[in-house]
């Protein structure tokens, strides 16, 4: 057993993606060789800084990008300086200090400081209200101007610029592109593409002024406009400055190391001094800068091995495709796109469907590629161009893809099939089939995370999570289980949560809204995601979603419960299950009047009546109307009944009116919509006779108050309630009764029921936001209350009153007679 | 056989369906989101379930009782589930709706 050497101190200043990166290479090939201390100028972990803009954009959550949690530094025995800038390197002394005073020294030190946005040298530039594109603070700054919903100017038309004011659009800004060149992306785009591209931006309802060159940032205490050359003042209340970064060399140059743009570093990303390594947007190298993730990985690589003692790991140019983040534009770039006399090009155009491919050719090669709307062939575009493939076989099809190619057949899986094994998928993380393919059936891999996790492959900027997944599907075969989130239909790839999600954050109000922004891939749906996005846009819309019947289940429509042979059951309101002579004499008189075979007494106190035929159902609800009975929702994916026992009026144990409470319950929730069914009751007193335990959600009165349980059942699982807690009154049992099931309403998939949904989410966490959250539990209350003024019609009288009434009757009765002229 | 007029596209909402009585049993007639209008024996193969209730999608639509889908073009079920219903021939003539429906054997009565 050889002693253990004393560890060296390696300390890297900046925690982005390039040294987190460098870090997980380093702990899997040289494990125990570095004690690692971190110091990070923001104050916190390592997360995906190129998923920022659907962060903006509210696709995702600040949660689900980060790389690398709190758990992971601990893991790995990382001493992690949050918010700590570096403001000074003794390369004598061989330390580093910070801003907060802390001292640490180093063996190697490795900068990656990253790059600072460009900010314009005019007036004004430094004013409240303009902000910079950079970091999660800087999102976080938006976001909140996004809140007034006021107009937003982005200077800069390139990948940045685009992504942000996508993002600050679907965030309801009023919003204004500056570029300065004449066509969009000019750096990745040739001007037709550029074009395209304005288009498909101005699409989206943002505007676009090309040749827009920045005078001034006016405005008085806060940023109130901007001036351009040509005189034009456009007003803003948000002014985002997207026009390129530089690098972060000013920490190494005052170290007297040395820079150019960047931090000089030699092919093994060693700076001046052998013992400074600089990775990142910082470093230059070979005379070169680089923005894109796909080369900064590749530094990572290098200088892991460099600190693990592999001197001959170099860095080597190549060509990065670029991509837009934006959500239904596709685009894909890469390449040498100059025109001159020794090249020729190859141009496809399909304005009707916004296609636009150019390849750019020489000597039989391709050296350049532009994509625009249909880009699934880029990755065998680039693959052609790295390999140095001479085309001139297949040149005539060539611009059609891959698929075209030898006849083979269009199909995507295929196509996928037949790239070689060297064929580069995910070109953020450098990752080629091969390895992909290895990986999955080497280390019996299932799911998509698992591909992530174990080859970082779509685990970057994420555009080729298709071909990850096909890749899966072509390895596994039929055990391929798509992924972990369940869509909600075939209909669609997305799952009920991020459905809901994308609704609220792309402010979509109505179905055809929300499937083509989400791209459904049929016309209008299915039986099972029609219902579902109906409920969504009720809940989340109330006052402005226009209600579509014919995305409802009948029953839902009719408002009564479709039976076996096509006949229905009504069942009125009976609040909390009390009723009179004068109500069961109006039942009685129906049933006579319209021959109805069947009346029974419900589980939920109540009365059926079973088997009344379609055309009746407006005249037998129009003479229940008139002895004042609703509609009792038995069929409604919302509230059914509050059942009750008769409490303190009667009851020599009752503690409580229980009886009055259930009422009030029922009164103040009718008509509510649910994600699925929901039962109350309320007991007078532990006896519990109105069985509230096994409701979805009941209320036990006790002589100190209400105890409020939550997330029973007694249908297809069994399952006692939970407790929610214990308040004193009767307005506050009722306050969070109604905010527990709008916090339900909100967040619940449709047809979960409510103990399903608590096992989701966690009952902790139910029971901090809804008993100790006060300010939560009231924004619960409120918006059901909002909601109910839109919900609260009986839909019975609505009927009567001739709605919908093609409903009922049929179109056409073809007779005997008719027939026979 | 005969084309009998049952009505226009306007009194069926789009993705909907109305009913149409006639001596040999009720017919569901469907309105598609694209306007195109469909007719087929108003009970599901499955357990008779009555079609012109269920939810329209495509040309297609599910049945109320158990969520059977069943295709408005051929009347076949589609899907794992097997059965097929009669569908009716429909002309249009503008927005009037002509059903081609066999009723001369019963008018003889």
């Amino acid at each position: 057993m050889e002693t253990a050497a004393k560890k060296q101190k390696l300390v890297v200043i900046g925690n982005g993606m390039a040294p987190g990166r460098a870090l997980e290479h380093l702990f899997e090939m040289a494990p125990d060789t570095y004690d690692v201390t971190i110091f990070n100028a923001e104050p916190r972990v390592n997360y995906d800084r190129i998923m920022l803009s659907p962060v903006l954009s509210g696709e995702k959550e600040f949660e689900e990008i980060i790389i690398h949690g709190d758990g992971w530094y601990i893991k790995h025995g990382i001493t992690l300086y949050k918010g700590h800038r570096i403001i000074g390197i003794d390369r004598e002394a061989k330390t580093v200090t910070s801003d907060a005073g802390t001292t640490e020294s180093y063996d190697k030190l490795l900068i990656a400081t990253g790059s600072v946005p460009f900010v314009l040298p005019v007036p004004g530039n430094n004013l409240p209200g303009v902000l910079t594109y950079r970091d999660l603070d800087d999102v976080n700054a938006m976001l909140l101007a996004a809140q007034s919903r006021a107009r937003a100017v982005v200077i800069g038309g390139g990948l940045l610029g685009l992504e942000a004011a996508a993002g600050l659009k679907s965030r309801g800004m009023d919003v204004t592109v500056l570029h300065i060149m004449p066509t969009l992306m000019e750096r990745q785009l040739d001007p037709a593409a550029g074009y395209l591209l304005e288009q498909a931006v101005e699409g989206r309802g943002i505007r676009v002024m090309t040749k827009a060159s920045t005078k001034e940032i006016i405005g008085q205490n806060r940023v109130e406009g901007v001036l351009l050359a040509d005189g034009t003042t456009l007003p803003a209340d948000l002014v985002v400055m997207a026009a390129g970064i530089r690098p972060n060399a000013l920490l190494a140059k005052e170290a007297g190391l040395a820079t150019n743009r960047g931090i000089v570093v030699d092919a093994g990303m060693r700076t001046s001094d052998p013992e400074i390594f600089a990775i990142g947007e910082c470093a230059e190298v070979g005379g070169q800068c680089y923005g894109l993730v796909a080369p900064l990985y590749e530094m990572a690589r290098v200088v892991s091995a460099q600190l693990a003692d592999d001197a001959d790991a170099k860095f080597v140019h190549s060509e990065t495709p670029t991509k837009l983040k934006v959500t239904g534009i596709n685009l894909f770039s890469v390449g040498d796109l100059g025109e001159g006399d020794d090249r020729q090009e190859i141009v496809l155009r399909d304005a009707a469907a916004g296609v636009y491919k150019r390849l750019v050719l020489r000597d039989d090669r391709i050296i350049g590629t532009v994509l625009y709307g249909e880009t699934s062939d880029g990755a065998w575009f680039h693959d052609l161009t790295k390999k140095r493939t001479d085309i001139s076989e297949m040149r005539d099809t060539l611009i059609f893809g891959q698929s075209y190619q030898g006849g083979s057949p269009l199909d995507p899986m295929a196509a996928v099939a037949a790239l070689p094994d060297d064929a580069e998928i995910c070109g953020c993380n450098g990752i080629c089939k091969g390895k992909i393919t290895g990986a999955i059936s080497g280390k019996g891999l299932t799911s998509l995370d698992d591909v992530r996790a174990h080859t970082k492959a779509s685990a970057s900027c994420g555009s080729c999570t298709g071909l990850v997944e096909q890749l899966l599907a072509l390895t596994l075969g039929d055990s391929y289980n798509p992924s972990a989130v369940t869509p909600m239909c075939s209909c669609t790839d997305l799952g009920h949560d991020d459905v809901r999600r994308l609704i609220k954050a792309k402010k979509l109000k109505s179905i055809p809204a929300v499937m083509q922004e989400l791209e459904w891939k049929t016309s209008c749906g299915c039986a099972k995601c029609r219902p579902a996005l109906n409920y969504y846009l009720v809940a989340d819309w109330p006052d402005e979603y226009a209600d579509d019947y014919q995305s409802r289940f009948i029953n839902e429509r009719v408002h009564a419960n479709i039976q076996k042979d096509g006949t229905y059951s009504v069942v009125p309101r009976m609040w909390g299950g009390v009723t009179n002579s004068r109500e069961l004499r109006a039942i009685a008189d129906v049933v006579d009047k319209f021959a109805i075979p069947a009346v029974k007494v419900t589980g939920g106190q109540r009365i059926d009546m079973l088997g009344v035929k379609k055309e009746d159902l407006p005249a037998v609800w129009a003479d229940l109307g008139k002895a004042g009975f609703v509609s009792g929702q038995a069929y409604a994916k919302g509230l059914r009944t509050v059942k009750t026992c008769v409490g303190t009026d009667w009851c020599r144990f009752g503690t409580q009116d229980s009886t009055g409470l259930g009422i009030r319950i029922e009164k103040f929730m009718w008509g509510s919509w649910t994600p699925a069914k929901v039962k109350m009751a309320v007991s007078g007193c532990p006896r519990n006779c109105a069985e509230a335990t096994c409701k979805d959600v009941g209320i036990i009165c006790v002589d100190s108050g209400y105890e409020i349980h939550f997330a029973g059942a007694a249908g297809l699982d069994i399952k006692g309630t939970e407790v929610l807690g214990l308040v004193k009154t009767e307005d506050e049992a009722l306050e969070h009764v109604v905010a527990l099931t709008q916090m339900y309403r909100e967040q619940g998939r449709y047809l979960e029921r409510i103990y399903k949904w608590a096992k989701r989410v966690g009952l902790d966490e139910i029971r901090r936001q809804i008993m100790q959250d006060e300010v939560k539990r009231r924004g619960y209350f409120d918006r059901f209350v909002f909601s109910q003024t839109f919900a609260q019609v009986d839909p019975w009288s609505e009927r009567v009153s001739g709605v919908d009434k093609h409903e009922f009757q049929p179109m056409a009765r073809i007779g005997y007679q008719q027939a026979a002229e | 056989m005969n084309w009998i007029e049952i009505g226009t596209i306007n009194d069926i909402p789009r993705r909907g369906a109305r009913c149409v009585n006639t001596p040999n049993g009720r017919i569901a007639v469907f309105r598609t989101m694209e306007d195109q209008i469909f007719a087929i024996d108003d009970h599901c193969p499955h357990k008779g379930g009555p079609l012109s209730q269920g939810i329209v999608h495509g040309a297609s639509v599910t049945c109320p009782l158990h969520n059977w889908v069943i295709s408005l073009e051929t009347g076949k079920a589609l899907g794992a589930d097997e059965g097929s219903v009669k569908t009716i021939a429909i002309r249009l003539d503008g927005d009037r709706i002509l059903a081609l429906l066999e009723l001369a054997a019963m008018a003889a009565e």
